[in-house]
Order: structure tokens, then C-alpha cells, then sequence
């Protein structure tokens, strides 16, 4: 499937998607779907290198999205559509449910009119819960929640799974990924682009830029102007130990203010609880740095929540980079060159979206009118706790990471395949190795003998004597 | 039918003791193991000093083990490799799963000697960013010692508990210099000769220091150092996070046994039983670290506890739970004190402090002192205290006198 030498396509592509963060899969997947030929230009090593390779991995009902905004739009799609095509992906989903609090008068006061609003927006199940109430259904919540309610819709997934998914669907029907190929330019003539790449000069009728945190400056690099500027939103997160997953079953959102959902506690699809995000502005769009006065307010908010959490340990740090802009909402335009669309500014429900902003960029493009009649649906893996695991099957050759429960023919299938991982961070989100309790200390040195010479970025530098 | 009279899980000093010492009892042991090889920790540390206490050598880490597989081996021990134990039910029945998948084993008894991790970087919360090249002691002597790889050139050192000047020594030994050796406590928490080491190789140590963020995308390319108020941009390309060791106990966490907070172990009687009699713990699991030829022994006691268990021979489970009262404290081994009998392995209380304590250790019994030693610890040292062949009934505290 891989094809290293992007001249060697006899007339070009139909559509170069710039960008493979969650946006880009999905879009890569719609439009091969729709019966384009399909080439993926990623700069980075491995797939989900950007804004898309940390995140809450909340499946958004779009309950509290600006109502009547497009990114209510594609939330709305995207997550019905996800729910279509899980079964056939093998994309987990964790039926959570989710819980807004209340912990103050004014809040309490709030609750009515987020309610309504959620109607307005579509999603009907709604309960509202005295404090008690919800209580009953969370026995560690703090005492001090007064109200809230509840939405049932809201799920846990898989951070990276679904994009892995929509990905390797696309490539298994014949679209093309072309990693550390960074676009450099663009040039239109003939009804057609050509794009200077790091990897070579690609040509595609359409190019969508779902450059992410780079969205700004790939339209630049194309059209020669760009119409937003990124603002890039950082978010740091803890995870507590699997022990702490009993704690919250569902979902426990505060009160949303107008800049952000707040900071959110609820399980990972991993069996592991989670608090975050921050909301932080910063200039840089590569770095997403944690720092311990942050984590600790985080662990101090997730105990003033759950208070037995104080007595769990923290299993890992991260911090994501949400692609804002100056504007809250989502950036996508197809007018601003011929054959050309930006799709930009996904900041923080992208995850949830992205299958249904493939869909409107698709009928934005006027595409799909020769869909594939059969398409090829590959199986994720799963490595969530939703369904068997690896382990749990004959044949898996032991487990090599013992935290997390990875196999060594999980691992191996992860580093071979039409999308092999291209760095430890890449075979850490197709498989979970080394991100459990031990952080590495078990399992780092049989990982450096199975990846040495198989991954682009090698995980320690080659060996010099 | 039991799949063996004793399952054995882990095949470190601990555990391998444990096993030599019942199969030369005429038990049928069977010892499980998670990695290729048995052996435990001491199979990567190709360093001395191994074996005074079990072999009267001094051995490497790696011909150590060899022959604690040996000689667990010629006992006629069963040791099963690369098979994880995944889940610990009532009753000495255990889940594991291994090539063929997952199956369930039952045995009359089960000892836990699954020994102890490092604290992670992200568990003490550093900040900065995660790129390759930030590991623990553990996985450090993997690469070396198992694969013959040299990671980085000069990195920095967190932590001096003993452990970090087993990565000194690894160092040393794969041509890599250390650029310093940070502790953010006041003082070196290993024993005061270690850190000739650490003078001998050249490597500075910076005491009431920290690292407060990594730096680097993919490769390590610096540390912020914290001494005071003071911050300080240290370039480096790696960072060996050492010490600050955790029971591996996330077999019990997800079971019906019961955990002691406070050494994030199990909780023991003095037979080494748990609160589900059919299973015992042993070696570094209890408290952290100790010394593999402590661990050796300790497995080897509890083994002789299990032998009598299997004859009917121990008292029913009971005794009073210890309470820590001093804040200094961390730790305390056995948490029940009942009272001793002949082949209790634990005729000690085994303790750890949080910090620098002086004055007297006191085991109090409604208000009496019934067992008391001079201190003068640190922590992470091998503290103790004698315990009484019968402790008594009624709530028992630890507690520490403090020297005006
Ligand atoms: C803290 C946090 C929490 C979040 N929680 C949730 C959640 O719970 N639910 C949810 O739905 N969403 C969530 N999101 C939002 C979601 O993660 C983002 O909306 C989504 O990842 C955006 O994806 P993207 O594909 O637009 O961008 P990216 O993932 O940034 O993808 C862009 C890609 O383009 C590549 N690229 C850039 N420039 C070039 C170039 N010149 N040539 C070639 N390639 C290039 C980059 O390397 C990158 O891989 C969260 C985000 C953050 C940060
Ligand atoms: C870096 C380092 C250097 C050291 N240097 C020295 C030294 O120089 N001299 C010295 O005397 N001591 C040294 N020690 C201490 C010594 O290695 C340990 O005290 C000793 O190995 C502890 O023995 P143990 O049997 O308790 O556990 P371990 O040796 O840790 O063995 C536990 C075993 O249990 C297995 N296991 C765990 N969970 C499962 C499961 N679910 N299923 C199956 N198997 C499982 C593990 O894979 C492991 O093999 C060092 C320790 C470290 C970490």
C-alpha cells in the first residue's frame, strides 16, 4: 500500500489531505470511501504526531456546543456516525455517561439554561440530579456537589484507536500515506496543485490542509495567505492507577464557563482515571511541556472531587495542544483557491467530530457521487477494556509490557502492516507499551531489541561501537 | 486435584529461596515467572556484590541468579517462564496467561514474591516533556547489561539511594559519564561509602536540588535544575530516575487480599500469611528494598512457615494490627502481631522511616512499652526491632521517643 515515491503516480492524486492528525483520517477515509485517490502528506514520523496525540478521549454528544455552529454540526454527525462504524473498525466505546455538577449557588442557578440549551442542540436525554441523586450514582463524589445533570450520551474512547482506524481503512482501499513528507509549497496550474514536499513534488487536483496546529501556515504555504492564526491552547493532564477507575463511573464535567469545559475526572477506555485539561494559552506549537505546580493543582481539584482519590498513585503526566484560533469556532472554508479547502482550527472536539467533518468537507468538495461499492473494513485491535484482549487469546508469544498487558505479538503486528509505527511514541498509542505503573522499568530493554532497526526514529540512538 | 502443593510467583531471590528450601521439603513447587529467564533483578545487574549470604562468593548479578535457577532447578523445582500471573482468587487459585492463553492454576498454598519497581518519572511529577533517553535504574541495566546498548553519554543521576550508585556502577561500566548525581534532600541516602563512588568516577552530587522539567522533543537535551529559589539550565542527554522503590503489589491492589497503605505491600502476619491464609509473601514486596541475600533469606523463613501451614501446624490467622503513631514513620513489617511460635519468619519488626528520626522505637501496647531499640535512622536504612514472643491482645502502636 505504501508507495515511497509520490512522482511515480501516473497523473497525480484526486485529493492530497495535508495532515494526519484525527481530521486527516477521517477525511483521508471519506473521500477514498467516496472513490478519490487519496494521498496523506504527514511531516512528522508516525500518524497522530500533532494536536490529535493527547487528548480527554470524551465521545461528545455536542450538549454544550454554540448552538446552531457548525462544530455542533459535525459533532452531532460525527458521533452518530462513529456509533455506525465501530462494530466493523473495532473501535471501542465505554458507555459512560457523563455528569455536570454544580458546586455553587451561581452554578446551580446555571444548570436550567445548559439543559435547555442541550435540548436545543438536539440531545434530548437529559436528567437533571439533586446532589444526593448524584451521590447515589457516585458514591465518592464530594459531598459538597449541590445539583446536576445527567447525559447519558456522552462515552469514553479511544484516544487514538479511531483514527488508527479510519487511517488504515483508507490505505486498505487504496490511498496512500506518505510520512516525514512535509508540505513546503504549493502551486496551481492546469486544474491542478503541486506540492513541494520534503518528500517530492505531489500532484492532487484537491488539497484539504488539516495541518492542525500548523493550519495557519500551510495556508500560507499553498495559497500564500492564511485567513486565521493558530493560538495554540495547551492542556495538562494526570492519570491515576487502574485502582483508581472504581472510583467514577461516569463522566464528571463541572460548569462550563465561555473558554473552557473545565477540568474534567472520568475513567480512560485504558482502565485507568483520568483529571485534566487545563486550559493554558502559549505561543509555541511543538512543545506542550507539564509542569508540577499545574499537576498538582490538577491532583488537588480531582480529590476535591473524589476525595478517596487522595490515596492513589499517579501513573502518568501528558499535556495535549489544542489548535485554536482567534475565533471560537471551527475554520473550514473552501473558497479560498480554487480546488483547494481549509479545514482548520478542530480545537477541542475534534476527536469527536472527525467523521463528521469528513462528511461536510466531502459535500463541500461535491464528491461522492462514485462511492466504492465494496470497501474493504480492516479491524482495529482493541486495547481498551471494552472487549478481549490480546492476552487473553492463545498464541500472543507472553506479555512483554506487564502493566499494561501487551503481548509480544501485539507489539509485533504494531511495528509491521501497512502502517507500521515510526517511533516508540507511535507503537505506544497502537499498543499501550511502556505507559502503565513502571513507566519502563520491565519492559525498555526487550522493546529496544524488538524495535532496533524497525522504527524510523529508533528509540535510542544507533550504536556507535 | 492442585496443579502443585505451592505455586510460586516471581523467581527472584526471594521466591527462588523460598522454592529450593520446599522442594528439598519433598513439596511440589511450582515457580511462575513473567520474563524469559528466572532470576529476578540480579539477572541485570552486572555488578557486584551478590551471594555472600546464600553462596559464601562474591558473585555478579547475572551468575548469581544463574545459580539460584540451578539450584532451585536440581531441588527439583518447576519453573515456568514467560507466564504472567494475572489475577489472584480466594483460596490459593490464581489466573494466569502464557502463549497458550489464559488458564486457572490452584495450588494449597501460593507465595507472592513479585519484589519491587522504581517510582516513575511521572509519578514524582516532573515536568517538561517526555522525550527518549528518561529511564529507571532497572531499565537502564537492561539495555546494558542484557543488550549491550549505551543509551545516552552524559546524563544525570536523580536520587542516591543505593540503587543510584548501581547505576553509577552500570555506567561505568558501558563508557557512559554521569554529569551529576542530584538529591533533593539534604544529604546522600545511601550509605556513606557509596558515595566515594560517586567522587571516584568524578561525578558531582548536588544535594537540596531537583530536577524541575526535562527539555527535548525526541532525544533529551537538558534539565532545569531547582536548588532553593534557584533555577539553572543544565544541557544533558539523558536522565537515569533512580530509587524511590514501590512494592509491585498490582496483583494484590486488583484482589480480595489486603494492602498496608503505608508500604503499598501486603498486609502480614508473623508467618508471612496474608488475610487469605492460603497465600504468603516474601522479599522485597513487603517493603521495598532490600539486599537480594535478605530477600533470599526472608523467602527461605517463609517457606519453612508454608511447610508447617501445609502440615496443619500454624495457629489460626489473628493478632493485633499495628498502628503507626509517629509521623516519621513510613513502614512497618508484619502489620499483625500474634504471637510467635517455632517457625516464624518474622521475629523482627522490620522499619522504614520518612525522614532523619533519633530517640527510642517503641512498640506500646495499651499504653506499656513492651519492645523498644535506641534509632538513629535515616531514611531508606534498614531499621528493626526486636518483637516479643507474645505481643499480647489489644491495639498495639508503634511509635518513636524523640531525644530532646
Ligand atoms: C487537551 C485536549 C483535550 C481534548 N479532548 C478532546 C475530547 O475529549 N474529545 C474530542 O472530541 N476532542 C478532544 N480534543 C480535541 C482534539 O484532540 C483535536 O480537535 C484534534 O486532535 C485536532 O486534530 P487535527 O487533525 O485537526 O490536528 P492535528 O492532530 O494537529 O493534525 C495535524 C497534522 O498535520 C501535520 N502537519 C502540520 N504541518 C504539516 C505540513 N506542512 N506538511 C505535512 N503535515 C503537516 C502535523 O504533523 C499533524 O500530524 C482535545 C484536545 C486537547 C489538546
Ligand atoms: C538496579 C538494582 C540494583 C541492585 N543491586 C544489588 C546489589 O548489588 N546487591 C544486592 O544484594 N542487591 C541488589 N539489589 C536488590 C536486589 O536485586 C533485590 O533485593 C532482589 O532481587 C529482590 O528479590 P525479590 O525476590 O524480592 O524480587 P525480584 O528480584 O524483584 O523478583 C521478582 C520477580 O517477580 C516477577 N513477577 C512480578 N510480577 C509477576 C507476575 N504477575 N507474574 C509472574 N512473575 C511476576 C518479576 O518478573 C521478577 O522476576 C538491586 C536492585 C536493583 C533494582
Amino acid at each position: 500500500m505504501q508507495n515511497r515515491d509520490p512522482a511515480e503516480v501516473p497523473g497525480g492524486y484526486d485529493v492530497a489531505v495535508i495532515g494526519a492528525g484525527v481530521v486527516g483520517c477521517a477525511l483521508a477515509r471519506a473521500f477514498t470511501l467516496a472513490g478519490a485517490k487519496v494521498v496523506v502528506l504527514e511531516k512528522a514520523v508516525d500518524v497522530l504526531d500533532g494536536a490529535s496525540k493527547a487528548n480527554s478521549a470524551i465521545l461528545h454528544t455536542g450538549f454544550d456546543a454554540p448552538e446552531g455552529s457548525l462544530e455542533l454540526a459535525c459533532i452531532r454527525e460525527g458521533y452518530a456516525l462513529y456509533h455506525e462504524v465501530r462494530d466493523r473498525l473495532g473501535l471501542p466505546l465505554v458507555r459512560a455517561g457523563a455528569m455536570v455538577l454544580a458546586w455553587t449557588e451561581e452554578e446551580v442557578a446555571g444548570l436550567p439554561a445548559l439543559m435547555e440549551q442541550a435540548m436545543a442542540n438536539g440531545v434530548t436525554d437529559i436528567h437533571p440530579v439533586s446532589g444526593a441523586e448524584a451521590r447515589a450514582l457516585e458514591p465518592e463524589l464530594s459531598a459538597r456537589v449541590l445539583a446536576g445533570f445527567r447525559v447519558p450520551g456522552e462515552h469514553l474512547v479511544d484516544p487514538w484507536s479511531a483514527a488508527h482506524g479510519y487511517l488504515l481503512q483508507a490505505l486498505a482501499n487504496g490511498a496512500v500515506l506518505l510520512r516525514q513528507a512535509e508540505v513546503l509549497g504549493g502551486r496551481r496550474s492546469g486544474g491542478e496543485w503541486q506540492l513541494a514536499t520534503t518528500a517530492g513534488t505531489v500532484t492532487a487536483g484537491l488539497v484539504i490542509n488539516a495541518a492542525g496546529l500548523w493550519g495557519d501556515e500551510v495556508d500560507r504555504r499553498v495559497t500564500g495567505e492564511s485567513w486565521f492564526t493558530i493560538k495554540p491552547r495547551k492542556g495538562q493532564f494526570v492519570v491515576y492507577d487502574k485502582t483508581a477507575a472504581a472510583l467514577a463511573g461516569h463522566i464528571l464535567l463541572p460548569v462550563p464557563t465561555k473558554i473552557t469545559k473545565g477540568i474534567v475526572v472520568c475513567r480512560t477506555a485504558f482502565g485507568n482515571l483520568l483529571v485534566g485539561p487545563t486550559a493554558e494559552e502559549q505561543e509555541d506549537r511543538e512543545h506542550a511541556a507539564v509542569d508540577r505546580d499545574t499537576l498538582q493543582a490538577l491532583m488537588r481539584r480531582g480529590t476535591e472531587i473524589l476525595p478517596a482519590l487522595a490515596g492513589h498513585e499517579v501513573t502518568a503526566v501528558y499535556a495535549g495542544l489544542r489548535p485554536g484560533t482567534e475565533e471560537k469556532h471551527y475554520r473550514i472554508r473552501a473558497d479560498l483557491a480554487p480546488g483547494y479547502i481549509c479545514v482548520g482550527g478542530i480545537r477541542s472536539t475534534g476527536l469527536s467530530a472527525a467523521l463528521g467533518i469528513a462528511a461536510h468537507v466531502l459535500r463541500l468538495a461535491g464528491r461522492g457521487e462514485r462511492p466504492l461499492s465494496d470497501p474493504v473494513w480492516p479491524r482495529m485491535p482493541n486495547i481498551s477494556v471494552d472487549g478481549t484482549r490480546d492476552w487473553q487469546c492463545p498464541g500472543h508469544g507472553g506479555i512483554l509490557c506487564h502493566c499494561e498487558l501487551v503481548t509480544r505479538r501485539e507489539v509485533e503486528a504494531a511495528l509491521s502492516g501497512p502502517m507500521p509505527a515510526g517511533s516508540l511514541a507511535g507503537l505506544k498509542r497502537r499498543t499501550r507499551v511502556t505507559m502503565g505503573r513502571c513507566q519502563g522499568f520491565y519492559c525498555s530493554a526487550e522493546l529496544a531489541r524488538l524495535t532496533e532497526g524497525r522504527l524510523t526514529q529508533p528509540m535510542l540512538e544507533p550504536r556507535h561501537d | 486435584m492442585t496443579d502443585a502443593e505451592v505455586i510460586v510467583i516471581g523467581s527472584g531471590p526471594a521466591g527462588l529461596g523460598a522454592a529450593t528450601e520446599l522442594a528439598r521439603h519433598g513439596q511440589r513447587v511450582t515457580v511462575l515467572e513473567r520474563e524469559a529467564e528466572a532470576g529476578g533483578i540480579p539477572r541485570h545487574c552486572g555488578h557486584y556484590p551478590f551471594g555472600m549470604r546464600e553462596f559464601r562468593r562474591l558473585l555478579r548479578g547475572p551468575d548469581y541468579a544463574a545459580r539460584l535457577r540451578d539450584a532451585a532447578v536440581a531441588a527439583g523445582v518447576t519453573i515456568r517462564t514467560r507466564t504472567s500471573v494475572t489475577a489472584l482468587l480466594p483460596g490459593g487459585q490464581i489466573e494466569v496467561t502464557d502463549d497458550t492463553g489464559p488458564a486457572t492454576l490452584s495450588a494449597r498454598a501460593v507465595l507472592l514474591a513479585t519484589g519491587v519497581r522504581e517510582t516513575s518519572r511521572a509519578a514524582r511529577l516532573i515536568g517538561g516533556e517526555k522525550p527518549g533517553g528518561v529511564m529507571s535504574t532497572g531499565a537502564l541495566q537492561g539495555l546494558v547489561y542484557l543488550n549491550g546498548q549505551r543509551p545516552f553519554r552524559r546524563p544525570v543521576i536523580l536520587g542516591s539511594e543505593l540503587v543510584a550508585f548501581s547505576a553509577l556502577l552500570t555506567c561505568r561500566h558501558a563508557g557512559i559519564r554521569p554529569l551529576a548525581m542530584i538529591e533533593p534532600a539534604a544529604r546522600i541516602t545511601a550509605r556513606s561509602p557509596a558515595a566515594w563512588l560517586a567522587r571516584l568516577m568524578g561525578v558531582p552530587v548536588r544535594l537540596e536540588t531537583d530536577i524541575a522539567a526535562i527539555h527535548g522533543r525526541t532525544r533529551v537535551e537538558g534539565v532545569t535544575l531547582v536548588t532553593g529559589g534557584r533555577r539553572v539550565e543544565m544541557p544533558t542527554d539523558g536522565v537515569i530516575v533512580s530509587g524511590g522503590f514501590r512494592p509491585d503489589a498490582a496483583l494484590l491492589r486488583g484482589s480480595h487480599l489486603e494492602v498496608d497503605p503505608a508500604s503499598g505491600g501486603p498486609v502480614i502476619d508473623r508467618w508471612g500469611r496474608l488475610s487469605d491464609p492460603a497465600y504468603f509473601a516474601a522479599g522485597n514486596l513487603l517493603r521495598g528494598v532490600e539486599t537480594a541475600g535478605w530477600c533470599w533469606s526472608e523467602g527461605r523463613r517463609t517457606a519453612r512457615a508454608i511447610l508447617a501451614a501445609l502440615a496443619g501446624e500454624l495457629p489460626a490467622t489473628g493478632g493485633g494490627r499495628l498502628v503507626l503513631s509517629h509521623p516519621a514513620l513510613r513502614l512497618a513489617v508484619p502489620q499483625i502481631l500474634g504471637p510467635a511460635g517455632g517457625a516464624c519468619p518474622h521475629d523482627r519488626l522490620q522499619v522504614r522511616l520518612d525522614v532523619p528520626a533519633k530517640g527510642r522505637l517503641c512498640l506500646v501496647r495499651d499504653g506499656r512499652t513492651i519492645a523498644a531499640a535506641r534509632l538513629d535512622g535515616l531514611p531508606e536504612r534498614r531499621l528493626s526491632l526486636p518483637l516479643p514472643a507474645d505481643p499480647g491482645a489489644g491495639a498495639l502502636s508503634l511509635t518513636i521517643e524523640e531525644r530532646a
